[in-house]
Parts: structure tokens; sequence; C-alpha cells
């Protein structure tokens, strides 16, 4: 038997199947979009593919009754950890009116719901960085020991934001996790067309908070690294930049097709070594997962995404006249 | 009553809401221990202690992301652009951020904050602390430009602005700081957003405008008045959304119109307005609608006399009104 790698960061076995599954989960939805997306069903795809072991080892390590989450818009695996459902999700690709996280005003990515304390995003990309910040500086201030949690990729650690954000929690030292998902890819552009520096991780000593670099492809690794920093976070230690370093299996969106700027062999390499299949294996070697339940585990997934699809396409739109509302607060007059 | 200058209404407004809630709290560049390099805030970091009055890194956008991330979270907060000029690099967070957020969320998430952002030429700033920068604003449904002219409004307009549910760009005219005083109640109170008043009653010819320019207006109809022509005044105090209802009914009083403001000419504010009675009250004019601005180059140049060529002044007003009386 494999060495037990999880109870050491204390994880339950419950925990590490829940884990896989979410991670399972946030796949198998992906991959339904891209047939629905292809089969003209829905018109937009942007893909967690080869990042569900980041995204989900980050959320497990927060406090999903407490904590704030930034998310970008790969972030499937973290959204589902924090409560929202495939059905949830699926109301948001299809557009249609009870899409909680938009009402069908937003892209495809673009989560959002109070009720889990995810915060809406939009698509410039990186604002969501000084939010983070503005959410840990109310929640000091009114003396909450919450941690805000904000996700972007690394072509976003070049944006002003991520700078002015950083440094802004860096002076007053508040309780943010700052999670980048180095995929290795800004649309096209490579890592080495974007960082002058070694990494991401490295930009952190110029706000003084310490930069970690985690193998993004193990959901432990990334578990126990985001956990170090969520509880510096929540004991008046600061904030913590992470880097965690993964692969987009596919384009960057269904509109992108990856094959103009890089070898399909380095795609089919990356995949070889799927976080998913790994966690997979690591399980049945510790004797969490058997056939039988990884079996059940894939049938409810699928019997969920079924009813999810089939309520989300008949669901209705929103009446287009809809789309005048919620401009202003509505005590104040709609306009 | 008492009377008080233009910036001791921002600050009676600042501390009195901040005595009034707890979650209203100001942040920006030297807005603490300094107390603001025009002073706004002076007296906040004594009263409310230094997390309440926040100085903040030389970052205008972490200075409007953070607010919004605050407001998120249901705290209040004030924030100050210490010149309008320097607020482009936080337009991001203001205009695609705050001012979308009610809307893309579908009314789940808002964001309650005010951004303060003095304005305006006539203190010999050169081209970047003289801007009006409202017309890069008033397109963007979501946010609500206040500008207000005399102490009164600023009192009661900040007040409204820091308790309203919805982002507000509330911008203060850097020459009436020290420039305009105005008597205000000791009581509290506040001055509805999105309403327009009538400052001064006429019969001949009706000027709207706001900010300093309304002050020469109301100086030039002074003047007016003894050649007996009567000058209606409309001081706009919000500039988005405008209030239509009020631009029309002050349109027709008079039938003879002078839009003044001191932003450029071309794709500015006075042109919707423009449009508001053209399209509304058309039937009542006696005149072509005319505009009195600043020209169309990019901001008041430093010198003394081009800046004076800039804006708009009294003896120009006083003739545009004049000319309209007579057509």
């Amino acid at each position: 038997m494999k060495n037990n790698r999880h109870q050491a960061i204390g994880l339950s076995d419950n925990d590490v199947l829940q884990m896989y599954r979410t991670m399972l989960q946030a796949r198998t939805f992906d991959e339904r979009c891209w047939l629905l997306n292809r089969s003209g069903k829905i018109p937009f795809v942007v893909s967690c593919q080869g990042q569900e072991a980041a995204q989900v080892g980050a959320s497990y390590a927060l406090d999903r009754n407490k904590d704030y989450l930034l998310p970008y818009y790969r972030d499937v695996g973290m959204v589902l950890t924090f409560g929202m459902t495939t059905k949830d999700i699926m109301l948001h690709n299809f557009a249609k009116a009870e899409d909680p996280n938009s009402g069908g005003r937003q892209l495809a990515g673009h989560f959002g719901s109070r009720k889990h304390r995810i915060v809406s995003g939009s698509s410039p990309v990186t604002t969501q960085v000084p939010h983070a910040a503005g959410i840990a500086l109310a929640a000091k201030m009114e003396g909450e020991d919450l941690v805000a949690f904000v996700s972007f990729g690394e072509g976003s650690s070049n944006q002003g934001d991520f700078h002015e954000g950083l440094n802004f929690a860096g002076v007053h030292r508040l309780p943010v996790i700052f999670f980048c998902q180095n995929n290795k890819y800004a649309i096209s552009v490579p890592l080495s067309k974007q960082l002058a520096s070694e990494s991401v991780a490295d930009r952190a000593v110029g706000y003084g908070m310490p930069g970690k670099k985690v193998d993004g492809t193990d959901p432990l690794e990334v578990y126990a690294v985001v956990k170090e920093a969520v509880d510096r976070a929540r004991s008046g230690g600061g904030p913590t930049l992470i880097e965690a370093t993964c692969y987009r299996f596919t384009g960057h969106s269904s509109d992108d097709d990856d094959k103009t700027y890089r070898d399909p062999e380095e795609v089919v390499r990356e995949r070889s070594q799927d976080p998913l299949e790994r966690f997979r294996t690591y399980l049945f070697d510790c004797g969490v997962l058997t056939e039988e339940t990884d079996a059940e585990i894939k049938h409810s997934i699928r019997e969920e995404l079924d009813e999810a699809t089939e309520y989300a396409d008949k669901a209705p739109f929103a009446a287009p006249e809809d789309a005048l509302k919620y401009v202003y607060a509505q005590t104040e007059g709609e306009r | 009553m008492a009377e008080i200058t233009y910036i001791q209404a921002v600050n009676h407004a600042l501390r009195e809401e901040m005595e009034r809630d707890e979650k209203v709290f100001v942040l920006g560049e030297d807005v603490g221990k300094k107390g603001g390099v025009f002073r706004a805030t002076e007296g906040l970091y004594e009263q409310f202690g230094e997390s309440r009055a926040l100085d903040t890194p030389l970052s205008e956008s972490a200075i409007a992301g953070v607010a919004v991330g605050a407001s998120l979270y249901g705290l209040r907060p004030v924030a100050e652009m210490q010149f309008a000029d320097f607020i482009m690099t936080a337009i991001n967070q203001i205009v695609n951020e705050a001012a979308k957020m009610r809307y893309r969320s579908n009314n789940d998430w808002f964001c309650p904050l005010v951004v303060r952002a003095p304005y305006g030429a006539g203190v010999h700033g050169g081209l970047y602390h003289s801007q009006s920068i409202e017309a890069m604003f008033n397109s963007v449904p979501g946010l609500k430009i206040v500008a207000p002219s005399t102490p009164y409004d600023v009192k009661g307009l900040l007040k409204a602005s820091i308790r309203s549910d919805d982002p507000i760009l509330f911008l203060e005219h850097k020459r009436c700081y020290r420039l305009i005083k105005g008597e205000v109640p000791d009581e509290d109170y506040t001055v509805p957003i999105g309403k327009a008043e009538v400052k001064r009653e006429g019969t001949d010819v009706t000027v709207i405008s706001y900010g300093l320019m309304l002050h020469h207006a109301l100086e030039a109809a002074e003047k007016l008045a003894k050649e007996n022509i009567s000058t209606h005044i409309l001081d706009l105090r919000t500039l988005y959304p405008l209030d239509q209802d009020a631009i029309v009914e002050a349109a027709a009083k008079t039938g003879k119109v002078l839009l003044l403001n001191e932003d450029n000419r071309e794709g500015g504010l006075l042109g919707e307005v423009a449009a508001v009675i053209a399209e509304k009250a058309f039937f009542e004019l006696d005149a072509p609608i005319q505009r009195l601005t600043a020209p169309d180059i990019p901001a008041a140049p430093y010198a003394l006399p081009l800046e004076k060529f800039f804006m708009p002044d009294k003896d120009q007003i006083e003739r545009a009104i004049r000319e309209l009386a007579e057509f």
C-alpha cells in the first residue's frame, strides 16, 4: 500500500474522496460543455481542464462557511467546492433567467453568488485582486477573522491591479490569499514572453509577503500550502502569494485554436500526466477508492449532470425587457 | 444656521456621516494624518483613528478597487482621488466594476461607495490639476455623477451619496472650496440625488449650469437685472442621470437657453442637455440653444493668461445672456 499522504496534512479519507469527486465533477462538467458548444447548444466555453487539482486543493483549505472567494473564469472546481451546483453553472452556460450568477447577463465562467460568498467577476482580468484586499480590509475593520481568497492566471500577474492589490494588502497586512494558477499560457503568449522574473511567486518579495510555488497538479500539496497561508492570514500574519503550476489542456476558450501557437505533442505529453488520473491512482493505491466506489461516484456525477443539462436547456430565457432591470437600486427608482 | 465654506461642507458631511454610521470610512492619498491636500478630511484621523481615515499607497486603481471590495462586504467607503485628473488609472474599477456590479450579478451584489474627486480649473493648476472629467463618465449606466455648487448642496448631496446603495462619483469644484460660502442648517439633512434646482427665478433667458460656472452666471444675472434682463438659472447638481423634467421645465420657462460649463465643447455633457431640450421642448424655444464652454483643447494650460482664456468668464456669460435676450 502506498504511503498515505493526506492523513499527515489533516485530511480524512472522506475529505479526499470528496475532493476527488469535485475534481471529477468539474472535469465532467467541462467536457459536457464542449459537447454542448460544438453541437450548437451553448455559445461559449472557457475551460478548467488540467487545473482542477489546483482549484479543488486550494478551495478545500478555506472555511466554506466564512471565507470569501473571488474566482476567475476557469474556477469551476472552486465554485463547486463553495456550494454552487452543476445545475447553477449549467444555467449560467445556457444564459437562462434562473442563472444565479448573472441571470443570463454574463459570459460563461463569470461566477458570482452572495449566498456562497463568491464575488461576481468581470472579463477585464485582475480587477478582482484589489476587491479581495478591500474585503479583507473591511473584515479586519469589523473584527471578523475571515480570509479573502482571490484566484487568477499568471497573465494577470502583469496587470497593474495585481501589483496595486498585493502592495495594498502587504502594507496593511490583510488576510488575503493571492492564488495564481500558472497554466503556462496567456491565451497564446507563453510564460517566457510574459514574465521577466523566474516565477510569479518571486514577485511577492516586493510586497512584503511570502511567495510560495507549489505543484498545482497535486491537490494535496496545494491544500497544504494554502492551508498554511490561510492559518497565517487568520491569525493576523498577513497575506501570501501562491503560484500553483499547472497546464491548460484545452484552447483558451471554445473560440480559440491552440494549434496555431503550441505543439499538439506538448498537449498530449501534458495530458498523459493528467492530475485527475494521478489523484485517482493515489486514492486506489492507498486504499481509499475502490472500483466500486469510483463507479458509483461517476454514476452520480453523470446523473446530476444529465439532469442539470436537461433542466438548463429547457429553462426559459429572461424576458427581453428584463434587460432594463437592476441598473440602480430599486428603492431609488429604476431607469 | 451657520455660514461655512464649500470645503467645510465636505468635511462636515464626512464627519457627521462617520459619526452616524460606523460603516462609513474614508480612504485615499494623504487623507489620514495630513487631512487631505485640500484639508477636506481634516480632523477625521484624530477623531476616528487611522483605520477609518486611511492613508493608502499612491495607487488610484487600488484606492477604487479596495473601495469596491469593502463596499461589497457591506461597508460604505468614501474614496478620494486627490485630483480628478488622476482618476484615469481607476476608470476600470469605477466603470467596469463598481458601475456594473449590480447589473452583472442580477441584483445580487452592489457597491455602496462614493468616489470624491476635486475637479475644475481656475486654481493655476496646469493641465493635470484642472481637468473636468464629467464627460468621461456621463454615459455609464450604474454610476451616478453628482456635482454640487453650494455648501448647502455639497453637504446634503454628500450625505445622500454616502447613504446611497449605488456608486457615486462626487465631483467637487476645487476653485469653489474656499471661494464659495453659504448657509447650512445645524441639523441633519440630505439633498436628493437626481434633482436639479432653480437657483434664480427669471423670465427672459434660462442658464443651465453647475459648479463654479453657476456662480459666474448668478453674478452676471445680478448685473443684467439692472438692465431689466431677467435670468432663470438651473443648477443641474446631478450630471448623470440628468433631471430631464427640470431641464425641460427650465427651458420652457423662457424659451431661450444658454448652456454653460468649463469643459470641452464637443462630446461634452451640454450636448446631451441640448438634445433633451431639442427632443422635448423644441416648440417652446424662441432662439437656438447656445453653449458657452471651454475650447476643444486638452485642458486648461498653466500660464495665467492661457488659463483665463480657457475658462468662460463673467463678461462672456453676460454677453451671451444679453445676446439671447435680444434675439
